[in-house]
């Protein structure tokens, strides 16, 4: 199965104004892939997600495709098209199981783990699997299942969660800013379970504001600000050498880099210029920035992958060489490895000047 | 000095801090760190004069606390900053009422509040909007300047920055070093994020682990 998002925008109708909360998104996520999509609070990021179940209020206008190709029964879907009925029975939980904000405050706190993750698969028709091998499947004795919510420490808590998106076998797991208000040993054991279910061969789409979180679980970053994706990379470059100004300027803003703040603030999503949204705040901004840019893409990177990091350069005779450009070469499909343990990657960034 | 000595408090049965002595001085950040549910936020609320503690001692630049909440006259000496803006603000007010709230309380003219939501970064259109009409990381701004406004000596800032992303973090956290500067205020930065916790204060940080003695280890004193 693959996600293939393609000119995806969402718009809001207020009285008087309109909020232009996604424009023109397009990303690809596969199986036994993680994608994660950041950004500040009030970026379009959450909206994406709901986007892609269908679960926007009355006053949004979608358009473009969000399609789900290579369907498991063969076929594939466009989720922006798909009638409600659709989406109810056969997308949310069954194709696309979503791991929400805060897991603890989803579950019923009358009910044990064990009868919530029963009463699902019952609701999803899958009488055949138990409510013990799911929980086993999201990493729970089936012990912990006979607790009841406030028994649960967060970590089972979150595994409770993940034990009831994963109650339909989705292909797809979308997590909505799963680590909001978790303290760091457990947004690393949350970010850890997603990689399994990803490694397990799920795509695996996270949307969070988490810079670090991002880092443990993903293969591609998105950055997302004021409603557009200015940034698509593999995540090992992504980390060592971001290109697009903004994504630099959040990375700079970490306390374990320069600890400083990109100056301004983001534009209001109901007044977007016409121009590139962060050139008031762009110290690389000249007057081509005024139109703006599209999210093409940059030479393919060649490297090699080195301790979990993306070490530019080639292969020469046989030899690994550092910092070597590429010269011509087509880039394969981003991340794969394209023979001797070099990989070519290509990345995307919105900028007249990255 | 922000004094607190050998607190303890309950919640019905389940005691959440039990013995527990920190002291922040005037001019000083210190950070306290810790996993969430340790009892870290319990203690920013004592020492914030909010909660009062089953038994122990708040003092507040030598003088013992003897009244809570708005019974307590030191409260304007401290400022306090949640983690979560919109449990923390009403919902009718503009931001701007909630900045200026603390000014009217004290019968102070209002100017001030101004100023300070203009150097959060907050622009003029905002200060009319309602909490629900604005991001986290406008109304944590605003809640920033709010906890300002009175000039406290000490601030405690409870996981001020978790919601919030890596350049809001960096900027909120760079007013509140430029005020403690300013003022020689003592800052508390408490929050599960060590990292954070460490570039913030130089190092300057408490390791607060509960288990399996809290007031151990969160008492500085040595044991006597
Ligand atoms: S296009 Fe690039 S250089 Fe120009 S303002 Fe935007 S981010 Fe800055």
């Amino acid at each position: 199965m693959k996600l293939r998002v393609d000119g995806l925008s969402v718009r809001f109708h207020l009285p008087g104004a309109d909020v232009h909360a996604v424009t023109d998104a397009r990303f690809e996520l596969r199986e036994g892939r993680c994608l994660a999509l950041v950004g500040e609070s009030g970026c379009g990021k959450s909206v994406m997600a709901h986007a892609l179940l269908g679960l926007l209020p009355g006053n949004a206008t979608v358009t473009g495709h969000a399609r789900l190709d290579d369907l498991p029964g063969g076929g594939s879907l466009d989720l922006v098209t798909a009638p409600e009925k659709v989406l109810a029975r056969q997308v949310r939980g069954r194709l696309i199981g979503l791991v929400p904000q805060s897991p603890a405050a989803h579950l019923t706190p009358v009910r044990t783990a064990r009868s919530q993750i029963a009463e699902t698969l019952r609701e999803l028709g899958r009488t055949g699997e138990s409510a013990d091998t799911l929980a086993e499947r999201a990493g729970l004795s089936p012990r912990d299942l006979d607790r009841y919510p406030h028994q649960l420490s967060g970590g089972m808590a979150q595994r409770v969660a993940n034990a009831l998106a994963l109650a339909g076998d989705p292909p797809l797991i979308l997590a909505d800013e799963p680590t909001t208000g978790l303290d760091r040993p457990l947004v690393d054991a949350t970010m850890a379970e997603l990689r399994r279910l990803c490694d397990e061969g799920r795509a695996v789409l996270v949307i969070t504001h988490d810079l670090r979180a991002a880092e443990r679980v993903a293969d591609e970053i998105a950055v997302m600000y004021a409603s557009r994706i200015v940034e698509l990379s593999p995540a090992e470059p992504f980390f060592s050498g971001p290109r697009h100004p903004y994504a630099r300027g959040l990375l700079d803003a970490l306390p374990s880099r320069r600890f400083v703040p990109i100056p301004g603030q983001p534009p209001e999503l109901t007044r977007l210029p016409d121009g590139c949204a962060f050139l008031p705040r762009c110290s690389s901004a000249t007057s081509a920035c005024e139109r703006q840019p599209p999210l093409h893409a940059g030479p393919a990177v060649n490297g090699q992958v080195v301790n979990g990091q993306f070490v530019e350069g080639q292969f020469v005779e046989g030899q690994f060489v550092e910092g070597q450009p590429v010269v011509g070469g087509q880039p394969a499909l981003d991340g794969q490895a394209a023979g001797n343990g070099q990989t070519s990657m290509s990345r995307k960034v919105a900028c007249h000047h990255a | 000095m922000l004094e607190a000595r050998d607190i303890t408090l309950s919640f019905g049965r389940h005691r959440v801090l039990d013995g527990v002595s920190l002291s922040l001085r005037p001019g000083e950040v210190l950070g306290l760190a810790g996993p969430s549910g340790c009892g870290k936020s319990t203690l920013a609320r004592v020492l914030a004069l909010l909660l009062r503690p089953s038994s122990g001692t708040v003092s507040v630049d030598g003088t013992v606390v003897k009244g809570w909440r708005h019974r307590a006259p030191q409260r304007t000496a401290i400022g306090l900053i949640f983690q979560q803006p919109r449990l923390a603000v009403d919902p009718r007010f503009t931001l701007l009422d909630v900045i200026a709230e603390p000014l009217r309380a004290a019968r102070r003219p209002l100017d001030r509040a101004h100023e300070l939501a203009e150097e959060l970064g907050l622009t003029p259109e905002l200060f009319g909007r309602r909490p629900h009409e604005v991001s986290d990381g406008q109304l944590q701004r605003a809640c920033v300047a709010r906890a300002l406004v009175l000039e406290p000596r000490y601030l405690i800032c409870d996981e001020m920055t978790t919601m919030l992303d890596a350049s809001t973090q960096a900027h909120l956290v760079g007013r509140i070093e430029a005020y403690r500067e300013r003022t020689g205020a003592g800052v508390l930065a408490v929050s599960h994020d060590a990292e954070l916790l460490h570039r913030w204060s130089d190092g300057n940080v408490r390791d607060w682990n509960p288990a399996p003695a809290p007031a151990r280890n969160a008492d500085p004193a040595p044991a006597s």
